[in-house]
């Protein structure tokens, strides 16, 4: 769809909404959100990408493959759980590290995190191979 | 004081809602409908946003966000498909 209007809209509101996913992403262990809910936000932006600029410019903004970001999320997913049976401990068990970040405060970083970021990747994935394919059906 | 206009304003978001539906299941034309379920949805963006102060909980807002951004791509893909010459 060749709309000034949608795509000047577009080139502002396309990387709101990725930082706002990341955001949903980030405060989804504690907060409403998480992976899933960013990830179909992202997915929700580069498709308003691919309904402006078409489904070529949109595969392009992405750099790599739908199919290839679900496999790295499922890769993320999966071996979230490898670290606690490094240490003894049952299958995907939360293990948490905190510590200080000069200028920002303490966070706290672990495996949950891992799994909710490859769950991110993983729907981004699906739901654009579907959306995509779908646009260059016609 | 805030009960009241919190009831209140939901009470005209209400009936806004049901004269949209109206407007949605008589549309004579496509477009008429696809506006009426713009309408809607922005509606309930402001419902949300209501029921968020009125329960003091600001998470809510993250869904009116979502909810607003998502329609505003519905009503693109409509447009979209009606450009492209659609039935109807």
């Amino acid at each position: 769809m060749s709309s000034l209007i949608l795509r000047t809209a577009t080139r502002y509101i396309q990387p709101i909404l990725v930082l706002f996913s990341v955001f949903l992403l980030l405060a989804g262990h504690n907060e409403p959100g998480g992976g899933f809910a960013g990830g179909l936000v992202a997915a929700a932006a580069y498709t308003l990408y691919a309904i402006a600029y078409g489904v070529e410019e949109a595969r392009r903004l992405l750099y790599v493959s739908p199919q290839g970001l679900a496999g790295a999320g499922l890769l993320a997913a999966a071996g979230s759980g490898i670290p606690s049976l490094l240490y003894g401990k049952p299958f995907m068990t939360g293990l948490w590290h905190e510590g200080d970040v000069p200028g920002f405060g303490e966070i706290a970083v672990g495996t949950p995190l891992l799994f909710d970021v490859g769950v991110y990747l993983a729907v981004i994935g699906v739901t654009l191979s579907i959306v995509l394919n779908l646009a260059e059906e016609e | 004081m805030l009960p009241i206009v919190v009831n209140v304003v939901l009470g005209m978001l209400g009936l806004a809602l049901v004269l949209t539906c109206i407007r949605l299941l008589r549309g004579p034309s496509m477009a008429d409908r696809v506006v009426a379920l713009d309408l809607i949805s922005t509606l309930a963006v402001g419902m949300i946003c209501v029921y968020a102060i009125s329960t003091d909980q600001d998470v809510y807002l993250r869904d009116a966000i979502v909810l607003a951004v998502i329609a505003f791509l519905g009503t693109t893909a409509f447009a979209n498909y009606l450009g492209k010459g659609g039935q109807p």
